[in-house]
């Protein structure tokens, strides 16, 4: 049995899916699973890492802990790691865990593997498989040195695995010991849509330059609205100004793997497909026959997305009443 | 002010890439490099504050092998003082990078502000600036879009998750990864390729600067391109069939909605 660590992630108050998909996976192979919970007033949300198997929660609580910041997040991980010795040190490759799993490996100088779209343990390692090239090859990662080993796992990659209430964690509180602070967050201004991220939403509806202005966009939202979906373009449709770049997909963009991305007039191009290849079911609409994409759709309708977007958000509808 | 900016040498991104015989990495024949283009973002900052700041330098860094000082070259021509290319075999991993380009900084008399990308597209990792701010004892703030200087502070806007944007603030020195939309990156100025020619690009070993290869901690290995997808199937009909016929394959058979 392997100790593993795992950085759990909330913000305003709430667990990320993301954190449940690691615990379950490090739990449900019948490892001894510590998470560690960073915040203010955040203690309450131990329980629910408890349900999806995490054996120990070490919660840390300071008003310079509220909102994330490298330097604070580590001055209290890394001293708790030191003391529990985990074999492998696991975090989300989401904005947080990629700005803070390296700072972790450089004071614990030891190897990190990150964005891993694959994950297995074998003993007292892990056996992991991530894209390079923008998703254009994958390669093995090999850990060289005694350290523990890091890693970071795209949203989604994994699964969320069903919670069992009947389980519960220790709930271990430390006292931050935090040193000089040099970065501080001032203010986080929300984003205004209340759509999931493009990287977390479990489905994707993404648009292409052919929906020709940034209020044709609307169609694609009611569709994504009715089926809790994040709404995702194409660069072509954010040099044109029709959506924020924070929505890009691909190679400079997001990159996303949902369960489901419906493409909706785009092309296809290398560096989208760069950004969606790894999505478990791929849909494209469009009126080329030809149009690259569909040599990546799992199922393709060649057609106009102005006719056909509204009938599909028709069609969803009645599947959510039912 | 000294300004200093890493830059990657990565290959453009219409690149099909092929793996070499044995698979353990690519085949790089062929391939046109580019400098990654989040980089850009982060010279072009670079360039800007020393404009607005009169007798600052801009020092541009890049570890890896002899290709990449062309990228170092390209930065140079669109304003860039100087370069420091650090010698690093084509299979270093991000903390052999990120010590090659610490230990060069460390041997610089003073470093005010140094820019790097977000992340750079061939690895996409984003390990490099936290690992290079970590291994000076600096801050570091990634994937910014927006920075206003202060005396001896930055105030940065970073994307998060949702949208979010968070305003952090950070005492100098300080490392900042930049984020599309920071700025719009200028082109190379003929007057500027040729003084480029000109400017000096220092090579240091990673002898020089207390560095070995046994600083690396992770191998890529056994690489694979991704398995040829089956030819999707093809929805027929009129297009209300076609909606309803989608959307029950989606919850019934695909189960995703
Ligand atoms: C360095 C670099 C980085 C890049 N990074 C990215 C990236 O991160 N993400 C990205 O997406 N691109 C990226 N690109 C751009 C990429 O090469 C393409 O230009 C872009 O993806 C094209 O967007 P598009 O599919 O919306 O537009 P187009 O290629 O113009 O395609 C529009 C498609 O819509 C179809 N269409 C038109 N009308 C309709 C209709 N009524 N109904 C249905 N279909 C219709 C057309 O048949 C066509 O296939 C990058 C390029 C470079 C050089």
């Amino acid at each position: 049995m392997a100790k593993v660590f795992i950085i759990a992630e909330q913000r305003d108050g709430r667990l990320k899916k993301s954190t449940f998909e690691l615990i379950g996976a490090a739990s449900s192979a019948g490892h001894e699973t510590h998470a560690v919970l960073l915040g203010e007033g955040v203690s309450g949300l131990a329980t629910e890492l408890g349900h999806y198997g995490a054996k120990t929660v070490h919660v840390a609580e300071h008003s310079a802990l509220k909102y994330y910041t490298s330097e604070a997040y580590s001055q209290v991980i890394v001293p708790l790691v030191k003391s529990i010795s985990p074999h492998i040190i696991l975090g989300s490759h989401s904005p947080t865990g990629r700005d803070l799993m390296p700072r972790i490996a450089a004071q614990l100088e030891t190897g990190l593997a990150s964005d891993c779209t694959q994950l297995r343990f074998e003993g007292n390692q892990i056996q992991v498989r991530r894209p390079v090239y923008a998703g254009k090859a994958t390669v093995e990662v090999e850990f060289l040195g005694n350290g523990p080993k890091l890693a970071t796992i795209r949203p989604n990659a994994l699964g969320i695995p069903k919670p069992n209430t009947g389980l519960s964690a220790t709930v271990v509180q430390i006292s931050p010991h935090l040193g000089t602070l040099r970065t501080r967050v001032l203010d986080v201004v929300k984003g205004s849509s209340g759509r999931p991220d493009v990287t977390e939403a479990s489905i994707v509806v993404s648009g292409g330059r052919s929906l020709k202005s940034a209020e044709n966009f609307k169609i694609l939202e009611d569709l994504a609205d009715v089926l809790g979906a994040a709404v995702g373009a194409s660069r072509a449709a954010v040099d044109a100004g029709f959506r924020p770049h924070r929505d890009q997909v691909g190679q400079t963009g997001k990159v996303v793997s949902p369960s489901l991305y419906l493409a909706c007039g785009i092309s296809g191009a290398i560096q989208h497909l760069a950004g969606m290849r790894t999505s478990k079911v791929i849909v494209a609409i469009n009126t080329d026959p030809e149009a690259p994409i569909f040599e990546l759709a799992d199922y393709g309708i060649v057609g106009d997305l102005f006719t056909l977007v509204p009938l599909l958000q028709e069609e969803f509808k009645k599947v959510k009443e039912n | 002010m000294n300004i200093y900016v890493c830059i990657k040498q990565v290959p453009d991104t219409e690149t099909k890439i092929k793996l070499n015989p044995n698979q353990s990495g690519i085949d790089t024949t062929g391939i046109k490099w580019i400098v990654s283009p989040y980089d850009e973002f982060a010279v072009e900052e670079a360039l800007r504050l020393k404009e607005k700041n009169p007798g600052s330098t801009v020092t541009v860094l890049s570890a890896g092998p002899s290709r990449v000082i062309e990228a170092i070259r390209t930065a140079l021509a669109t304003g860039a003082d100087q370069g420091i290319h650090i010698e690093i075999p084509e299979t270093a991993d991000n903390h052999l990078t990120a010590k090659a380009l610490a230990g060069a900084l460390k041997k610089e008399t003073q470093v005010d502000l140094i820019f790097t990308g977000k992340e750079a597209i061939d690895d996409g990792a984003s390990q490099v600036s936290q690992l290079v701010a970590e291994y000076l004892h600096l801050p570091c703030v990634s994937v910014v879009n927006s920075i206003q200087y202060g005396n001896q502070t930055v105030q940065c806007k970073r994307e998060i998750e949702g949208g979010s944007i968070e305003i952090l603030e950070s005492s100098m020195p300080v490392l900042i990864a930049a984020q599309k939309g920071l700025n719009e990156p200028r082109y190379a100025s003929l007057p500027n390729i040729l003084k480029a020619k000109k400017k000096e690009v220092k090579s240091l070993k990673l002898g020089d600067i207390g560095v070995s290869e046994a600083d690396q901690k992770i191998r890529y290995k056994n690489f694979q391109l991704p398995p040829p997808k089956q030819a999707g199937k093809k929805i027929s009909g009129d297009p209300t069939a076609q909606a309803k016929e989608l959307v029950r394959i989606l919850h019934a058979e695909a189960k995703v909605v």
